[in-house]
């Protein structure tokens, strides 16, 4: 908690103010921690704060440790931090787990009904808070002998230690619960009152947030898969198919239940690859479709993909990244899809490769993904990630009506159409949708083989070269189109620390932290990827080493997977990186400390 | 906060083509059937006597007769020999990846109901890599019609053994004969769920088209095995079936029940060349029809609200 300025109350306790705290919540996953969690990010969005949150998810099938973090914060708030300022534990092994996540002299909140703490050394280290959590529930409740709804009075005591805004959590547990069999709201609302109500023994402190100062737009609170399905709405996408896994399921399961409102239709296929396919029909239809997945079905769609490329067909590839090869890790977070990405497949097929760095780029890079794949006729995949696809941030409500648009396909007849027009000026295919009329009676064909400019197949060696030239100039047409990225920071000093992805609030804070002990460090963030943006050599050329942080391996040749690509794209020696597959997101001191190893 | 830097745009039709006057389109009860003339594209790359050109010339037929526009077709196919159909008929058509024709043509079916989608192929794409595609789309049963070209042998690739080659068929890749149970795709689609199931030859025309007619007509997943030789790696596969060549031509009795499931799986286990006509047809609510159920219900209670309106309450709900 920084910028804490305390008050002393009449009881002897204290009230601070604080700008920003970070609570950890760790228990079992059946304990619904995430809706503790889930409620705090809601009521920060509510309250116009800053909040981002992480969260560990057991890859058992039911049960199994898990945590929810969340912070909150009245200023910009960049990661879900490095140290808890409390943590909520309800199990021995919650807390031994867990307890060297606190900051020194930070809370510790447990259920004194499970757990025991009796380390000398970590009683000394932190203060511990013990509340019977599991027995006053029950009590709370009217003693039906069973402690389902202990989140919610650990909410309540959340409350209580944080002085939040009362009715706007009652009303959110209102919404929650509201719609439900009416003693289910009655109990959560007793658990809640139950343990906002507790005497806490042995707090010494409680806390206050400062006054956010935000412009007064209203906020939205999603996590980023929401963030995803409700862009690719957005962006006027009615049709779309996928197989689910995980972590990508979510936004299927949302399109699947929200489409049919706009007209729309998702399809729960037999395989990844049918998913794919369907897919690509739907956009051969006339409008841009959508599939996705992650790491494995990835690896499965890869042939379609490489279809795509050739028939110069748009579609939006979603992949929430996981940690892989094969079924690796499911429920961690890795960001080691970006070679099958942008080169996955065989032959040469170029594609769009883009990566958003928060839940609210989720929301507007889903757009900007279906846009580019209509205006260059071309495949475009999305790498999103397991953190940024679970975690919950609150960002200014989109003014939808602006940027909700109509994609419907343009049926007017043409004189004569070739889809594949080596002439055309700018480069790119147009395809016309079936429906179509052509009044010459000549109609294309959408193809995989290699063509002529109306799709019918060619064993001739110049189409295939004038061909492929069509394929990847119109990329990098589109390459000279994006923006180039600005750095974060001074534009010259000693590192420059370049990332893409969910990786950017970390790395942007590592340069705060970093510029803080008097280090000359800056960040660039990428977030076109394939093809890259022009003029980054001139943004690099104001350091002495750029370092690509990223969460895969070094490889073969010791450089991740974004560093080997500027190395070749750039020849440039000063491009190294850092890497780490732990499957957990970057911590900000884990950052600086590896960044500034490698150039001392 | 985060912007767009590609808005939403597409680019004006170019080319010589886009400059061109485009004639006032006649209205449809105006247009002329077109003709075998206007309806062919590329000339057929298939071996002199395969017997894939006559299901090709019984699709031009079909399109005459039915007084089917260029644009309301859409002719779907995979991998294989069979599968170049989309280049020799002038309409909107796609040539997909191996296996997966059925798929693709979901996606058209589903997302653009207004069009007759055709899906053709071969034995291997329909019953080896596509399998899966074949009993879900029929499980499914999405609006199409699927004519596979079973001629029980690979042919593109030069004779190595099928799907559905019989045991001890010598291949490249069975020089000693096949020794894996051939698929009986009867069998196979009235057991997925298919609910248009016939079966007929390239040699018997008339019989042929008028079950592609019917299958078309179909409302739902209509299935046709069509036997079909490969005149260069199976020839004579088929004679068995040919009345000129001394076979027989057995059609299912006109007393068979169609809609008799059990009865259709037994007409399948006649002896070889089996039998040829509709073994199976039931009318149950398709894909498309359930889905677009789904979406009537949903928009009921949205009449008149912009897409934007119904995006903003769920986002109003996320406050």
């Amino acid at each position: 908690m920084s910028d804490t300025t305390a008050t002393a109350t009449p009881d002897g306790s204290r009230v601070s103010k604080v700008s920003e705290s970070v609570i950890r919540i760790a228990g079992d996953s059946q304990d619904g921690i995430q809706a503790i969690g889930g409620f705090l990010a809601r009521l920060a969005g509510r309250s116009e704060q800053d909040v981002m949150t992480f969260m560990t998810i057991p890859s058992t099938i039911s049960g199994g440790a898990s945590i929810f973090q969340v912070r909150i914060g009245s200023g910009e708030v960049l990661s879900a931090g490095d140290e808890a300022d409390v943590l909520l534990c309800f199990y021995n092994h919650s807390y031994a787990n867990h307890i060297s996540s606190l900051k020194r002299g930070g809370i510790v909140l447990y259920d004194s009904d499970h757990v025991s703490p009796d380390d000398e050394e970590l009683l000394g280290t932190y203060r511990h808070v013990g509340v019977p959590i599991s027995s006053l529930t029950v009590e709370a409740i009217g003693g039906t002998g069973r402690d389902k709804g202990k989140n919610i009075y650990a909410l309540g005591l959340i409350a209580r230690m944080f002085d939040l805004n009362v009715p706007k959590l009652t009303k959110l547990i209102e919404e929650r619960f509201g719609g439900k069999d009416p003693s289910v709201l009655k109990n959560a609302l007793d658990c809640f009152n139950g343990g906002y109500g507790h005497q806490i023994q042995g707090l010494i402190e409680s806390f206050q947030f400062e006054h956010a100062d935000h412009s007064g737009i209203p906020q939205v609170v999603m996590s980023g898969n929401e963030a995803l399905a409700y862009g690719i709405i957005a962006a006027g996408v009615r049709f779309g198919a996928g197989y689910p896994i995980t972590p990508w399921s979510e936004v299927m399961e949302l399109l699947r239940r929200e489409l049919p409102k706009y007209g729309g239709t998702f399809v729960q296929t037999e395989d990844e690859i049918a998913a794919i396919s369907m897919a690509l029909g739907g956009s051969y239809g006339g409008r841009v479709a959508v599939t996705g997945s992650s790491g494995p079905g990835i690896s499965l769609k890869t042939e379609a993909l490489g279809w795509a490329s050739m028939a110069e067909m748009p579609i939006v590839i979603i992949d929430v990244q996981r940690g892989g090869p094969s079924t690796g890790m499911p429920t961690n977070q890795e960001q080691s899809d970006l070679n099958i990405a942008c080169f996955g497949g065989h032959g040469d097929s170029p594609r769009v490769v883009l990566a958003p760095s928060s839940v609210e780029d989720c929301f507007y890079t889903a757009i900007e993904a279906v846009n580019i794949a209509r205006k260059f006729s071309t495949p475009v995949i999305i790498l999103s990630d397991q953190a940024i696809a679970t975690r919950i941030e609150a960002f200014a409500c989109p003014d939808l009506q602006k940027v909700c648009q109509d994609i419907s396909p343009d049926f007017t007849p043409v004189a004569d159409h070739k889809p594949y027009d080596l002439t055309a000026p700018d480069g790119v295919t147009r395809h016309i949708a079936p429906g179509t009329r052509v009044a010459s009676g000549k109609y294309p064909v959408a193809t995989g083989l290699e063509h002529d400019e109306l799709g019918h197949p060619t064993g001739s060696g110049k189409l295939h070269t004038q061909m492929n030239a069509k394929r990847r100039n119109k990329l990098r047409k589109l390459g000279r189109e994006l923006p180039v990225p600005k750095i974060y920071g001074a534009t010259e000093g000693h590192v420059l620390l370049v990332g893409w992805g969910s990786s950017k609030g970390p790395i942007e804070e590592a340069v705060k932290l970093g510029r803080l002990q008097g280090e000359a460090v800056s960040a660039l963030h990428i977030k076109y990827l394939n093809p890259l943006p022009n003029d980054l050599e001139k943004l690099f050329s104001g350091f002495t080493h750029v370092v690509v942080c990223e969460i895969n391996d070094e490889g073969l040749y010791g450089h991740g997977q974004l560093a080997s690509l500027l190395r070749s794209r750039y020849c440039d020696p000063r491009i190294q990186s850092v890497t780490k597959t732990d499957g957990l997101p970057w911590k900000i001191k884990e950052i600086l400390t590896r960044a500034l190893s490698l150039t001392k | 906060m985060s912007t767009i830097a590609i808005p939403n745009e597409i680019l004006p039709r170019t080319g010589v083509a886009a400059t061109l006057p485009v004639p006032a389109p006649l209205a449809d009860a105006d247009r002329k059937p077109l003709t075998k003339k206007e309806t062919a594209a590329d000339h057929p790359t298939w071996c002199p006597g395969c017997g894939d050109f006559s299901v090709l010339a019984l699709y031009y037929k079909l399109i005459e007769k039915r007084k089917i526009q260029h644009e309301k077709i859409t002719t779907v196919a995979g991998i294989g020999c069979s599968s170049r159909f989309p280049y020799f008929v002038q309409a909107h058509g796609a040539h997909f990846i191996h296996g997966r024709a059925l798929a693709f043509a979901s996606g058209v079916s589903l997302s653009r109901p207004d069009l007759h989608v055709f899906v053709f192929g071969g034995d291997g794409d329909a019953f080896s890599i596509g399998g899966n595609h074949f009993t879900h789309t029929a499980r499914k049963n999405i609006k199409l019609t699927y004519v596979v070209m079973d001629n029980f042998v690979y042919g593109l690739t030069k004779k190595q053994t099928s799907p559905t080659s019989p045991l001890g068929f010598k291949s490249k890749t069975d020089v000693l004969g096949s020794t894996d149970r051939p698929i009986n795709p009867m069998k196979q689609a009235i057991s997925a769920g298919a609910t248009f199931v016939g079966r007929s030859t390239a040699t018997n025309v008339n019989h042929l088209l008028k079950l592609m007619e019917a299958a078309m007509d179909h409302d739902g997943f209509s299935f046709i095995e069509c036997l079909s030789e490969c005149i260069e790696f199976y020839p004579g596969a088929f004679d068995a079936a040919i009345p000129r060549k001394g076979g027989t031509f057995p059609e299912i009795p006109a007393e068979h029940d169609v809609t008799d499931e059990y009865a259709a799986y037994k007409l399948t286990d006649a002896p070889w060349p089996g039998m040829f006509g509709t073994f199976y047809k039931v009318n149950r609510p398709t894909k498309n029809a359930n889905e677009a159920k789904l979406i009537g219900d949903a928009r009921a209670k949205l009449a008149g609200v912009a897409d934007w309106q119904i995006l903003q309450k769920n986002f109003d709900r996320m406050k």
